[in-house]
């Protein structure tokens, strides 16, 4: 298990242990922290889970690929330095105590 | 109507949790019941096919909602609770175990089930089809065997199901053979040009494709299992694990026999509206109305969510409209098909970007209108469809 805080887009913090192997969207959705869909289940095919990893740590995490890159581009919320899609993210243990931004919307 | 106290959903897929969530949204602070005939609470579907059945993740993590999610929304989910009927003068619905319950607003999210095909042997042991995840788990089960006894699997049916099962079993070393009973795969749904690229992605996967397929029987063993595929030509051919992905059907009983009106589906208006003041439907189990007096029947996560949306938004009394432009995908080895629209009536095809550097689309027209638009491994291009597709307001 590996601590993530959600911070909902009206600044509700929330923080949850999320299983190691599991992404930032499935640990988000399990959890009903709000402002995050994965209507895809996580296949990156809707672009329904944007969220803005932590500027400071974003380098710890492996880049996206293209069809990621894609997704993004046409996100609902503008997109960031930081944005990637939560159902591209693996968690695990280095990534204890990430802070993960979610957008106003989704779609 | 006024606010309801009592609202109960019917289908804990989906549909039936983003109805009661979107209620919540919209600061309904009433009772929500969200019947489940399933053990466990709503689940992703879509990866069952893919991610979950190449072994890729856990069934823990399709889960959409955890128990104390739900209950921190006012949500109660009850599983393995099967309603049996609906008591439209009462405003009951009865349960499979002998109990009722009452509701000022009843939503049906039931869902569709597999079509299954009515020739000997259907009933043998390892001919199964995907809709569930005891559907998903007994077919992983069988694929197991398959791989460890190196026996062949049969597919019958080349449409998502069918395909994106056959694209797993070979990332397993699977023998898999695909009938498809159409000339081309995808052929309600995809162009031409595309259907022939997917039947050689296939094959060039070693998929053994056999379109125009005649099939005769399903032959099964002593021991009740199904060993083998018999075509109308006479071959026979072996397997231990037959996927019967033809289809599937609205679950309108509960609807029908309430006396709702239902074609191929619970009949909605564009605002989730069953025929009956009080009870609303979403999703799979719908037959939706549209502005040219026809009826559509989408098998889709967003027409889900948005017909959730919509049913909730009338339950509370307000119109919600739903008209956006239908999307789907699906997921084959390494390919990633998006749809954007309704191909249906398209009689001219264009092709953008290079089919063989596998990125590329596929624009469907009828004259000059566009209908729809295919993408392989081309999100931006989907994405940028879609917008297109809304704003013409298809």
């Amino acid at each position: 298990m590996t601590t993530i805080t959600y911070v909902e887009a009206h600044g509700q913090a929330v923080t949850v242990d999320v299983a190691d192997g599991w992404s930032l969207m499935q640990g988000a959705v399990a959890n009903g922290v709000e402002g995050i869909l994965g209507e895809c289940g996580g296949s990156c095919a809707c672009a329904t889970c944007h969220c803005y990893v932590d500027e400071a740590r974003i380098g710890e995490l492996p880049p996206p690929a293209n069809n990621e890159l894609d997704m993004l581009e046409d996100a609902a919320a503008p997109r960031r330095s930081n944005s990637r899609l939560a159902c591209q993210v693996k968690v695990h243990s280095a990534m204890a105590g990430l802070i993960v931004h979610l957008p106003d919307r989704q779609q | 109507m006024t606010s309801p106290d009592k609202v109960v959903i019917v289908g804990a897929g989906q549909a039936g949790l983003q109805t009661a969530e979107a209620l919540r949204g919209m600061g309904y602070a009433g009772a929500i019941t969200l019947l489940g005939a399933e053990r466990c609470g709503p689940y992703h579907r879509p990866p069952l096919s893919k991610s979950w059945l190449a072994g890729e993740i856990a069934a823990e993590q399709l889960a959409m909602r955890s128990p104390d999610a739900l209950e921190r929304k006012g949500i109660a989910l009850r599983t393995d609770a099967q309603a049996i009927g609906i008591d439209i003068g009462k405003r009951l619905v009865r349960l499979a175990d002998g109990g009722a319950l009452s509701y000022d607003a009843l939503v049906l999210a039931t869902g569709a089930s597999p079509r299954m095909l009515d020739i000997p042997g259907r009933d043998a042991t390892g001919v199964l089809a995907l809709r569930s995840m005891e559907d998903a788990q007994a077919i992983a089960q069988r694929m197991a065997l398959c791989a460890e006894s190196n026996r062949p699997m049969v597919v019958v049916g080349g449409g998502f199901i069918g395909l994106e099962v056959a694209a797993t079993a070979r990332k397993k070393r699977i023998a898999v053979t695909v009938l498809e009973a159409a000339p081309r795969l995808l052929g309600r749904v995809l162009a031409p040009t595309l259907s022939e690229w997917y039947a050689q992605l296939h094959r060039w996967h070693g998929v053994n494709l056999v379109l125009n397929a005649r099939i005769a029987a399903f032959e099964t063993g002593a021991d009740g299992q199904v060993c083998g595929v018999q075509m109308n030509d006479g071959t026979l051919l072996p397997a231990g694990l037959v996927i019967v992905g033809v289809g599937v059907q609205a679950n309108d009983g509960l609807a029908r026999a309430a006396g709702l009106a239902c074609d191929r589906g619970i009949v909605v208006d564009a605002c989730a509206r069953t025929s009956n003041p009080y009870i609303f439907a979403a999703g799979d189990c719908t037959a939706r109305s549209t502005s040219e007096g026809t009826l559509l029947r989408l098998e889709s996560v967003q027409n889900a969510v948005e017909q959730g949306k919509s049913a909730a938004a009338a339950v509370m009394g307000q119109e919600r409209p739903f008209a956006a432009a239908p999307w789907f995908w699906s997921d084959q080895y390494d390919i990633k098909l998006q749809i954007a629209g309704l191909s249906t009536g398209a009689d001219r095809w264009e092709t953008r970007g290079e089919p063989d550097s596998g990125s590329f689309s596929v624009y469907h027209y009828c004259g000059d209108r566009l209908l729809a638009v295919d993408s392989i491994n081309d999100a931006r291009e989907h994405l940028q469809a879609r917008k297109r597709l809304d704003g013409e307001g298809t």
